[in-house]
C-alpha cells in the first residue's frame, strides 16, 4: 500500500502519469522542510508578506452576548489576500520554485484560494492559470476580476456541476496534460499524497500561533476549537497542533445547505460514506454506485462532496467531531459578526461562527472557545445581498 | 494463458472503447456485436463514472448520458451477460475506482468472472494501490491492466514486472481524446517493457485514423481507440451501429496491412 495514510484513508489514486510528479513532490518537499534557508524564506514571507502571526481577538461583545463560554476569533481574515489559504500557497509556490517549476495551476471555489495562488505567482514571478466552475465564477464574479488583475489567466469549467470539485477534475486534467514545468497548488488537505500532509503542514502555522497567544492570554489550552470544512484546510491548520491534547474538543462544521435531510447539502461526514475520488480515499457524498453526488451550500468554498483524507481518520478515532450547519445559520452568523463586532466574516468562516452561537451559551464562562475566522467576508457581501433579495448597483 | 493474451496470438489486435449506456445498454449491446463482426478484437466498455478526470470532453459527455439515461453497473452487468449469449469477444471493463470500490470490490469481481468479463481497467489506481483490486482479480481470474505514461520512465520496469494480459501504453500526455500527432516515443515505452517481459503492448489515447492507427501498429502488438467511436456514438445516436462497424473495418484492415 502506499505512502500517506491515515488510518484507511488518504492513498494516491491518480493516473499513471502524475504519479512521477507526486513522487518528485514527496522528495522534494522532504528535502527542503528540513532546509533551515528554506524555512527562513518561508518565516519572512508570512511576517513581511502575510502578515504573520494573526492576532488572536477576545470577541468580547459576542462573549457576554452569548454569556457561556470565552470567545476568541483567530483572524485568518487580516492575512494579505484576506484569508488562510496564502499560508499554504506560499509554502507550495516557494516549493514549486526550489523544484525549478515555471508555471502554477489551481482550483478554486469562492476564489479566495485562486486569489491567494495568482497573488503569490505574480509575486514570485510565475505563470499562473486558475481553474474555477462556472457557477462559481458567476456568484464571485469580483474575485474572478481581482485574478485577472493580478496577472493569472482564469478559466470557467463547464462540466458537470460547475463548482469546486469540477474545478479540481480541470485542473488535474491540466496538470496531466502539462506536468514537466507545472506545479499544482492543491488549495487544501485533500488530493492525492502528499498533499493532504503538504498542506496541512503549512497550515499548522494558524494552530502553532493559537496555542502560543492563548498561553500568554489565558494561560491555559482552549476547551474548544471551532472551524469550517469544505476540503478543511483551515480546520486542520487549527486542530493539528492540539491532535495529542485530548481534552481540547475539535469540532469541524460543514455546509449543510438547505438542510442534511435534504438533497441540497454538502455534509459529507453526515451524509457521506467511504469512497475513492481526487487521489485519496476518504468520505464522499455519491450514490450507492459510487456516482460522485451533486452537493450544495450557499458558500462557494465548502461546497465540496468531499472531506480531507486526515478529518475522516479524526472522525473515524473520535478525535473530531463532525456537525453540519445551514445556509441559513451561516447568514444569520454572518450577519451577527458584523453587527456585534464589526467583522465581517467569510460566508465558510460563518459556518463555525453559526455553530459557537449554539453552543457557547450552555458552556461554563470559565471554558474557552477558538473558532477559526478563516476569511473575510467583503467577497461574499453581494451573493448576501442576492440571498436576501437586496438590489446593489455598482 | 489468458484470453486477454491470446488477443495477441493472432496478429496486430484492434481494442475499441465504447461507454455502456451511451445512448442505450440496448445500443451498447449491439455495437459489441457489430464491432466483433467488423474485426474488433477486444472490446473495452466504459463504466460510466460522474468524474472521469482521466478522460477528454468527448468520453466525458458520453458518460453524462448515459448517466443521464439510467445507466447503472447493475444494469451493465445485465447486459453483458445478454450479449455473452451471441459473441465470444474477448471484453474488459474500463471504469475509476470508485464505481468499483463503492460497489465493493469483491463483489464486482465476482460479477464480472460471472457475466463473461475477461479484464478490468482501471485509469486512476496506479501501480502503488492495485492491491485495493489485485486479490480479487486473482481471485475470480480477471486481467487487471496496467498502465504506462511517457512520464513513467524508471517506473516502466517495475510496473511491466507485474503486468497481467496486456500493458497499456498511453502514448501522448493528457487526457483521451483525438490528436492530429502522437508525440510521445512510445517506442522506447514499449522496449523497456519487453526487456522486463514478454507481455502485449498496445497503445491508446488520441488516435483516431486509418493512417495513424497504421502508423502505430508497426512497433505495438495493439491500438485502443476510444474517442473517435464514442465521437461518432454522439453525433449518430441510436443509428450509430452501422457507421461504427465501417469504421471498424477499416481500421482493422489499416492495422493489419503494415
Amino acid at each position: 500500500m502506499s505512502e500517506g495514510r491515515f488510518g484507511i484513508h488518504g492513498g494516491q489514486y491518480i493516473p499513471e502519469t502524475l504519479m512521477n510528479a507526486v513522487i518528485e513532490l514527496e522528495d522534494a518537499y522532504n528535502y527542503y522542510r528540513k532546509d533551515p534557508e528554506f524555512c527562513r524564506e518561508l518565516e519572512r514571507l508570512y511576517q513581511n508578506y502575510a502578515g504573520r502571526p494573526s492576532l488572536l481577538y477576545y470577541a468580547e461583545k459576542m462573549t457576554k452576548d452569548l454569556g457561556g463560554a470565552k470567545i476568541y476569533l483567530k483572524r485568518e481574515d487580516l492575512n494579505h489576500t484576506g484569508s488562510h489559504k496564502i499560508n499554504n500557497v506560499l509554502g507550495q509556490m516557494l516549493l514549486a520554485k526550489k523544484m525549478g517549476k515555471t508555471r502554477v495551476i489551481a482550483e478554486t471555489g469562492a476564489g479566495q484560494h485562486g486569489v491567494a495562488t495568482a497573488t503569490a505567482a505574480a509575486l514570485m514571478g510565475m505563470e499562473c492559470e486558475i481553474f474555477m466552475g462556472k457557477e462559481d465564477t458567476d456568484r464571485q464574479a469580483l474575485n474572478v476580476f481581482r485574478m485577472e488583475l493580478l496577472g493569472a489567466k482564469v478559466h470557467a469549467v463547464t462540466g458537470g456541476t460547475q463548482t469546486l470539485k469540477d474545478a479540481v477534475n480541470e485542473t488535474l486534467k491540466e496538470w496531466t496534460a502539462r506536468v514537466e514545468d507545472t506545479h499544482y497548488v492543491l488549495g487544501s488537505v485533500m488530493g492525492p499524497h502528499p498533499f493532504p500532509t503538504i498542506v496541512r503542514d503549512f497550515q499548522s502555522i494558524i494552530g502553532k500561533e493559537v496555542k502560543q497567544q492563548i498561553m500568554e492570554l489565558e494561560g491555559k489550552l482552549p476547551d474548544v476549537l471551532l472551524a469550517c470544512v469544505g476540503g478543511g484546510s483551515n480546520a486542520m491548520g487549527l486542530f493539528y497542533e492540539f491532535i495529542h491534547d485530548r481534552e481540547v474538543r475539535l469540532i469541524g462544521c460543514e455546509a449543510a445547505g438547505h438542510g442534511v435531510d435534504t438533497d441540497k447539502n454538502a455534509a459529507t461526514i453526515t451524509n457521506g460514506s467511504v469512497g475513492i475520488f481526487h487521489g485519496m480515499k476518504s468520505y464522499f457524498c455519491q450514490d450507492e454506485y459510487g456516482q460522485i453526488a451533486p452537493v450544495y451550500s450557499v458558500s462557494a468554498g465548502l461546497d465540496y462532496p468531499g472531506i480531507g483524507p486526515e478529518h475522516a481518520y479524526l472522525h473515524d478515532m473520535g478525535r473530531a467531531s463532525y456537525v453540519a450547519v445551514t445556509d441559513q445559520e451561516a447568514i444569520a452568523a454572518f450577519e451577527y459578526l458584523s453587527k456585534m463586532e464589526g467583522i465581517i466574516p467569510a460566508i465558510e468562516s460563518s459556518h463555525a461562527v453559526a455553530y459557537a452561537k449554539k453552543i457557547a451559551p450552555a458552556m461554563g464562562k470559565d471554558k474557552i472557545m477558538v473558532i477559526n475566522l478563516s476569511g473575510r467576508g467583503d467577497k461574499d457581501v453581494a451573493a448576501i445581498a442576492r440571498f436576501k433579495g437586496v438590489e446593489i448597483h455598482e | 494463458m489468458s484470453r486477454i493474451k491470446e488477443v495477441f496470438t493472432k496478429g496486430k489486435a484492434f481494442i475499441t472503447f465504447i461507454t455502456a449506456g451511451d445512448p442505450s445498454l440496448d445500443i451498447t449491446g449491439q455495437l459489441i456485436i457489430e464491432m466483433a463482426k467488423s474485426g474488433a478484437d477486444l472490446i473495452e466498455i466504459g463504466i460510466p463514472f460522474s468524474d472521469p478526470v482521466a478522460e477528454g470532453s468527448v468520453i466525458q459527455q458520453a458518460d453524462e448520458r448515459a448517466l443521464k439515461g439510467g445507466t447503472t453497473t447493475d444494469k451493465i452487468f445485465k447486459m453483458v451477460e445478454e450479449v455473452r449469449k451471441q459473441c465470444e469477444i474477448p471484453l474488459a471493463f474500463m471504469t475509476y475506482i470508485n464505481p468499483v470500490f463503492t460497489y465493493g470490490g469483491e463483489r464486482f469481481l465476482k460479477n464480472c468472472k460471472n457475466c463473461g468479463i475477461d479484464a478490468l481497467i482501471v485509469p486512476d489506481l496506479p501501480f502503488e494501490e492495485k492491491g485495493e483490486l489485485e486479490p480479487y482479480c486473482n481471485k475470480y481470474g480477471i486481467d487487471l491492466i496496467s498502465f504506462i505514461a511517457p512520464t513513467s520512465h524508471e517506473r516502466i520496469r517495475m510496473i511491466a514486472r507485474e503486468a497481467k494480459g496486456f500493458v497499456y501504453c498511453v502514448s501522448s500526455m493528457g487526457v483521451t481524446g483525438v490528436r492530429n500527432k502522437i508525440t510521445a516515443n512510445a517506442r522506447d515505452m514499449i522496449r523497456l517493457v519487453k526487456a522486463e517481459q514478454d507481455i502485449p503492448c498496445a497503445i491508446g489515447f488520441g488516435i483516431a485514423t486509418p493512417e495513424q492507427a497504421g502508423e502505430i501498429a508497426l512497433y505495438c502488438d495493439g491500438i485502443i481507440v476510444g474517442s473517435a467511436i464514442v465521437k461518432m456514438v454522439g453525433e449518430y445516436g441510436a443509428d450509430c451501429v452501422r457507421p461504427i462497424g465501417e469504421y471498424v473495418t477499416k481500421m482493422k484492415k489499416a492495422i493489419c496491412s503494415y
